[in-house]
């Protein structure tokens, strides 16, 4: 794309851009902590997903007031506005994963309180779910610094394989609990850890949409699958 | 599935339809093969660089270009169904019936009163109480009343750039023109002038049909139902301003109107 005439736009605009990547690796190793403290043994990572929440929170507050003073100064328009917008959107997917990392975290914790290891979690194959989200982000957020929008559809349609594979976690833990009511306090927090990681799937499928909203100009939240398609051919 | 009784709502008519329009200033060509058409009741904003044709081809709507010579139009400019380039136009109604208001504002070295009137008796003969309700009618659309009511026999000059630019669009807007030609009315003009001026054009286009030419791109995005991206004389894109100001479909108007190097 062509430079600004003002090179202070640029500048403003590049800037904006930089954080929000930053964020967004920020909240990727977030989740992958989470997840290695989960399944693993290494308390101290638990902490570190907690502690490190801060830094998230403060990123989305500094990009929200990037993103207004853009346009307080400089009344974007077009691509310059879509991304303007579209960041705004971005920051609050991006915290919330934050939020589910660090509600993973806290469940590990929850669990040692009561001496139980979730090893359930093994079982269901939790660890691999984490992982594939987090790969996800990562897929969006490249997408994302590239303007990418056929990237960014097939990280739409990855997530609906996580939602196939939340159901069919869901459907593994109740058998457990039926066979064996003893598991039940632990399954229902390992199901709660897999809700999360539900989510943080839906969320990085939000910021799919936003890409494709920022490259295409189509807004393709709450259509169906081809008219999504569509949208990131810019049709 | 629409009920039964419901009637798609039919498109607003077109007040100007411009097909294939070229036009020369001598051996220059200043537009190439412009086709649009302005709805009527609406308000469609011409944006581009300098030089790029929209103040051109605002004046072949009235044939504003006619009084200089050397300069000429091909191709159709069509208001309501009559062709404005065709010879046999009565220049004077035309004009009456397509208002214009200018860059500066030009006020006839005469009262505020006789600014409005003059124009009037041109086309009207008014009883002297009629034409102190048309006055007071126009400088009312204008938004200038109020200012002005108690200095009617002042000179128009005496007022305020702002003012005074109103006191253009009331001249305009007392002989009844179904459309008004709006040249880059705000830009000698200070922010609350100009947002008078832009408050003045929403409401005006509930009864006129308005077009303005304006270098302010954020004006043309504030006040335009459409608009027309021109580019050395050529029509680049023209759409709805909502769509244009955030999705444009020509890299050409993305560049321009983000502010990029072309």
């Amino acid at each position: 794309m062509n430079v600004h005439l003002s090179s202070q736009f640029d500048a403003d605009l590049d800037a904006i851009r930089a954080s929000l990547t930053r964020m967004g690796g920020l909240v990727e190793e977030q989740v992958r902590t989470a997840m290695g403290a989960f399944v693993g043994r290494d308390l101290s990572l638990i902490e570190r997903v907690v502690a490190r929440e801060a830094e998230v929170n403060a990123l989305e507050v500094e990009l929200d007031d990037a993103c207004t003073h853009l346009i307080a100064r400089r009344q974007p328009t077009a691509i310059d506005l879509r991304m303007v917008m579209g960041v705004g959107k971005v920051v609050t997917d991006l915290e919330r994963i934050g939020d589910e990392a660090k509600k993973v975290a806290k469940a590990k914790r929850k669990l040692l309180e009561r001496e139980s290891d979730g090893a359930i979690s093994n079982l269901v194959g939790l660890a691999r779910l984490g992982e594939e989200v987090a790969d996800m982000l990562n897929e969006v957020l490249d997408a994302f610094v590239r303007l990418d929008a056929g990237a960014a559809m097939r990280v739409v349609i990855r997530d609906q394989d996580i939602d196939r594979q939340f159901r069919a976690i869901f459907r593994q833990l109740v058998t457990y609990m039926m066979e064996d009511p003893r598991t039940i306090s632990t399954a229902l927090d390992v199901v709660f850890v897999a809700k999360s990681i539900e989510r943080m799937g839906d969320h990085t499928k939000n910021i799919a949409e936003q890409v494709i909203y920022i490259a295409k100009g189509r807004d393709v939240r709450h259509l169906d699958l081809e008219a999504k398609e569509q949208g990131a051919r810019g049709e | 599935m629409p009920p039964a009784n419901a009637t798609p709502a039919a498109p607003p008519p077109n007040a100007i339809e411009v097909r294939h329009l070229n036009f020369f200033y001598g051996q220059f060509q200043g537009l190439k093969d412009v086709s649009l058409d302005v709805v009527e009741r609406k308000v469609t904003a011409f944006i581009g660089p300098s030089g790029c044709g929209k103040s051109t081809l605002l004046r072949t709507f009235n044939r504003m270009y006619s009084l200089y010579p050397g300069q000429r139009a091909e191709g159709e400019v069509s208001f309501y169904g009559e062709n404005v380039l065709d010879g046999k136009q009565d220049l004077n109604l035309l004009r009456a019936r397509i208002g214009m208001v200018f860059q500066k504002p030009t006020p006839f070295p005469m009262s505020v009163y006789d600014n409005i009137a003059f124009g009037v008796r041109l086309y009207e003969n008014l009883s002297r109480s009629a034409m102190d309700d048309r006055v007071e009618w126009a400088l009312t659309k204008a938004a200038l009343w109020g200012e002005v009511k108690d200095k009617l026999k002042q000179s128009g000059l005496s007022l305020s750039g702002g003012q005074q630019q109103r006191l253009c669009i009331a001249r305009s807007v007392a002989v009844k023109p179904s459309v008004l030609l709006l040249d880059e009315p705000t830009s000698a003009l200070d922010p609350i002038s100009t947002g008078k001026v832009e408050e003045l054009v929403h409401e005006l286009k509930k009864d006129y049909t308005i077009a303005i030419v304006t270098h302010n791109m954020q004006q043309a995005a504030r006040v335009s139902d459409y608009t027309a991206y021109m580019y050395l004389g050529e029509l680049i894109e023209y759409g709805e301003t909502d769509h244009l100001f955030v999705n444009p479909r020509d890299k050409r108007t993305q560049d321009y109107i983000t502010g990029r190097h072309g």
